[in-house]
Parts: structure tokens; sequence; C-alpha cells
């Protein structure tokens, strides 16, 4: 094996870990520094190279100054304060931040939980990390929720969250002219980041009607700070000239023929069900395009523990938690938006009150007093409460498939067509996304199915369900080498102190 | 390997090779990022279309980005973070 990482040599890095923090956004990072605070030993572990979760993506921080960003974040004070609080604990050893480290499972052991990790920060080389607690927080995000429309495999379309990953973590801007679809309020930071880098942002296509928040009044009123972030998008948006489009749709887009890349946008008003007006498409020049639908819940890990899920009210399916973040798996909690889509000041107080349940579980001394909790819990109220207003403002809208042609592509991986999976649903016995996977071998390929699963789903399973990923028993690619180390390493012995 | 790929560069920045190009990169992109900003969002073709595809997600969950690094295949650029000298190479075939 390779030689055992340098942890630093205190006396705190042979007590055993109390809990496991996987994926370390706003709400992994607020679990971590509570449950620290409360006196456990933490393992932090998350695939990127600095901590912030896709909210707060970063450059590594020896990057920071060559790769500027901040200008493109939210709340960096809650940020630096919980890198303060955890640098802190890493520096005594009771934090062990494991960064450029990819989760690929997680299994129930006797005495709580294994994680099985490997660690990718110095490529090409891949090391096996096995990590046990008695405690388990999965703390994973979420990822765009795409549907396909002609054109979407095309150079210079991406997702809305993909051209905001460029920015802040990598200062990259991914086009000139960029025209961005999709639905829901994450489009306009997409928009405003875009904007301040230099990109011309043609048009924002929002297929909600603006009229959609005022059906749901009160939530609105008991999140003010809600009301204050949109008027300063709208304010920016005004500032930089860009159009918001409301009720709109990017209904397809074609290449230039040169080097493929995106060079024309239709765009379309849409009816109440989302159907295309006849006689509004327009075409728009853009050699970029950013689209997304909202988000879906990452359980690639929750679903093999046997996690039980609940409705997010938004057309996906998430962790089912109770009052304190926990699972129905004994010693396994979940925060943020693997709980259902709901924001990073959402996924601050789960993660908080996460770690407090963790704390009570465990009986760890000195956990926090009850006050704080109860506040956490009104803002994980109150914050839900947005969050479902926000999921049925921004609703996928019913007829999206009218914009489909039969040889658009809907599995990206495996290039399958709608026209294939429209055969199978018509002429076949397919009722899942599962069943289409099968005989169409959509869903099948590199990404398995995170794309296009959502698309399918809606294309063949009744209206009434919420999409539910397939169960994959790896959640991402790992070598055989890496395997192999992982079964009989002495990482295994050692599980505290990952070599 | 690559030292002098990167020096017949930009002498300050260092560079990773596409198929042999030096390609530079500002420390702590990824090497989607370095592609991206160098103009390039497509680097690879489908197996049973001939497609281009490069970034879509970003965030290492489409798999549209594969390239092989240093000989290893099926690497997505979108988190691997550059580093000179790196040997970066695309086209048919990483996602087999």
């Amino acid at each position: 094996m390779t030689e055992p990482r340098e942890l630093g040599g205190h006396a705190a890095m042979h007590e055993p870990l109390g809990l496991v923090v996987v994926g370390a956004g706003p709400a992994g990072m607020a679990a971590a520094a509570t449950a620290l605070d409360g006196g456990l030993r933490v393992a932090l572990v998350d695939a990127g190279s600095a901590p912030g979760g896709q909210f707060w993506r970063h450059p590594p921080d020896d990057a920071r100054d060559a790769l500027p960003t901040e200008d493109l974040h939210h709340d960096l004070r809650t940020y630096r304060a919980l890198r303060t609080t955890l640098a802190a604990h890493e520096r005594t050893g009771r934090l062990i931040l494991l960064l450029d480290h990819h989760v690929w499972t997680a299994a129930r052991a006797a005495d709580g939980f294994t994680v099985h990790a490997v660690d990718r920060g110095r490529p090409p080389e891949e090391r096996a990390v096995v990590l046990r607690a008695p405690a388990l927080l999965v703390a994973t995000g979420a990822y765009d929720r795409q549907l396909p429309f002609p054109g979407w495999d095309l150079p210079g379309v991406l997702t809305a969250g993909g051209l905001q990953s460029l920015l802040k973590g990598g200062g990259a801007v991914a086009g000139r002219r960029v025209v961005l679809g999709g639905t829901g309020p994450f489009l306009l930071p997409v928009a405003t980041a875009l904007a301040a880098r230099g990109a011309e942002v043609v048009a924002v296509c929002e297929a909600a009607a603006p009229s959609a928040w005022l059906r749901h009044p009160a939530p609105l009123l008991r999140n003010p700070a809600k009301w204050a972030e949109a008027a300063g998008y709208a304010g920016t948006l005004a500032r930089y000239r860009i159009p918001l489009r409301t009720r709109t749709g990017i209904v397809g887009a074609e290449g230039d023929g040169r080097d493929g890349r995106v060079a024309v946008v239709r765009t379309a008003s849409l009816d109440a069900d989302g159907a295309p007006l006849p006689g509004t498409e327009r075409r728009i020049e853009a050699d970029t395009v950013g689209v997304g639908w909202g988000f879906v819940p990452q359980l690639d890990l929750l679903l093999p523990l046997g996690c039980g899920l609940a409705d997010a009210g938004d057309g996906t399916t998430a962790a089912a938690v109770d009052a304190g973040q926990r699972t129905t798996v004994p010693g396994l909690y979940a925060a943020g938006e693997t709980c259902g889509v709901g924001g990073a000041a959402l996924a601050l107080s789960e993660g908080r009150v996460a770690a407090v349940s963790v704390l009570t579980d465990l009986s760890a001394p000195g956990r926090p007093g009850v006050r704080p909790l109860a506040a956490e819990r009104r803002s994980v109220a109150r914050h839900r409460a947005f969050a479902r207003a926000m999921a049925q403002a921004h609703p996928l809208p019913s007829a999206w498939p009218a914009w489909l042609t039969d040889d658009t592509t809907v599995c990206r991986c495996e290039e399958v067509t709608a026209g294939a999976v429209h055969a199978v649903r018509d002429g076949g016995p397919a009722t899942d996304h599962r069943q289409v996977k099968q005989l169409t071998r959509a869903g099948m390929g590199w990404c398995q199915g995170r794309m296009c699963g959502p698309a399918v789903h809606c294309l063949v399973a009744a209206r009434t369900e919420p999409y539910t990923p397939a169960e994959r028993l790896i959640a991402t690619p790992v070598t055989l080498g890496a395997l192999a180390d992982s079964v009989d390493s002495p990482t295994d012995a050692t599980s505290s102190e990952p070599t | 390997m690559t030292r002098a790929a990167a020096e017949t560069d930009v002498p300050t920045a260092p560079a990773f090779t596409v198929d042999g190009e030096p390609l530079a990169f500002v420390p702590g992109q990824t090497l989607a990022a370095a592609l991206v900003a160098s103009g390039r969002v497509a680097w690879r073709t489908t197996r049973g279309g001939q497609r281009p595809r490069g970034v879509f997600c970003g965030i290492g969950v489409c798999y549209d980005c594969l390239v092989t690094v240093d000989g290893r295949r099926g690497q997505r650029a979108c988190l691997v973070r550059a580093r000179a000298g790196m040997a970066v190479t695309t086209g048919e075939g990483d996602d087999d």
C-alpha cells in the first residue's frame, strides 16, 4: 500500500469516529461543525477539491488568488464561519476532512456503517479509503433535472448548474451569447453570474407564469429574505438588460454544421400546460444554452441502505426523515437536498438539526442546548413550506413531451430516441423507467439514468407518481484495484486513519 | 515529460496536453474548465451516432465529458483537476 496519509499526531486521532458526513455542502458543513462542537470526532468526505458543495463551489484553497470567484457567491459570511470552525477542529485532529474523495458505497455494519471511498487527489492514482462510524449522515445534495428537447445533445448546451459550476469552480465562462431556460429561481443567479463575467445573456426563458408565486402567498410572506433575494436578482437582470420571458420555453436548438456547436435556439410561448403556442416561435442566435428544471435529490448512497423514501412534492423522491433528520434506518441521517430540494438556508438548518440528533442518539457529552434546536426546527419548517410553494409555482409543464420529435435523443449515453421510448410505451408493457431501460437501453449507459431518468419517467409513468431513481450499487465508477484494496487492505483495519 | 510543452506556451502558465497539443490552464481549474476557457465545449464522439459531446452537467453526473488521462480511460474532465504535464487524449472510445 501507499504511504499513510499524514493527519497530524494529535491524541484525538486515536479516538474512534463518531460520525461520517458524506457531502461538504451547506448541510454537511453545518452538520459537521455542530457535531464537532458537541464533542464528536467526525470525518467529512467530499468529491470536490474545496468544501462548499455546489452552492458554495470554490476553486481549491491554493488557487483562490488565481481564480477569484467570491463575487459570484451568496452568504459567504456563513461559509467562512463554518470553514473557521472546521479548520479549528481539523487542527486538533477531531475533524478528518477528506476532499477529492469519491464515496462509492456505504453499508450497514454490526456497529454502524462502513463507508467506502476512493481518494482521487493525486490522479491517476486511486487509493481506497474505508471509514467506520456508528452514525452516518448523507448530505449529497442534488443535480439538475433535465427535460430533453431537439438539439439538447449539441455541444454548447449545458445544464444551468454546469454553467454555474464552471464559473464558480474554475472561473470559466462557457460562451459569449447565452440563452437560459427551464423553470425555477436557480436560473436567475446563473444569469447574473454569467453576465457579471462578461457573457451576453440573451434571454431567460421561464416556463412558469409570473403569477404562479402569488397562488401561495403565505410561505413567501414568512420568508422576507427570499423576497429581498428575488428583488436583488430583478435589479441585476435589469442592470445587465437581461430579458426574463415567463411562460416561455426552449423548444429546440440547432447546430451550425461546422463544429456542431449550438448556433440557434428556438423558443416559444407556452400555454398553461406547457405546450408551445402556434405562431409564437422565435429563433435566437446563441452559442451557449443552459437548461434546468429544478433538481433531483442525489440518493445513490441512501437507496442501497434501504432508506425509506418520501414524495418530495416536486415530482422527485427524497429521503424520508423525521423532525430530527433521522431516516428510517437507525443511525442513518440525511440533510439538505437529499431530503427534498429547498436551498442552502434550509440545508444549513437541517444539517444542524441532524447533528444534534446524532449527538442525542449517541449520548455524546456536551450536546447543545434545546433552545437553538427549537429555532433551527422552526427554520426548517419555514423553509420547507417555502420550498413546497416554489415547487408548486415551478412545476414541470405537463405538455413538455410536445417539444419532442421521434428522433430527439432522450438517453444521451445510449442514444435512445423519444420514438424508441414511445414505441415500448405504446406497443409494449413498459409503465416505468426501469422497464424502458430493459427494453430500449435508456438509462443503461455511463450516467445510469441520472440524466434521462426523470424524463423517461414522465413519458411512461402515471403523472401522480414521483420519480424514484434506480438503485445503483456503486455510486461512482472505481477501478478494480481500488475495489480490491478496500476488501483486504490495511485501511480496513485502521478505519479511522485512512491510508 | 511535458515540462517542455508548458514552457513553449505561455512561460508563466502551466499546461497539460490535449491530444499532444499544449493547453494552458489556471491552477485550480479542472480539465473541463480549462478546455471551456479555451473555447472548446466538445471533445468526444458518441459510439452510436458519432455525435460530438463534451461538458454538459459540469458536476460529474452525466459522464459526457469523458477523456483519457495519462492512459487511464473514462475520466470525467469536469472532476479531474488539471496538473502541469498531464497527457489528456480525447475522441472516440472513451465511453466504451
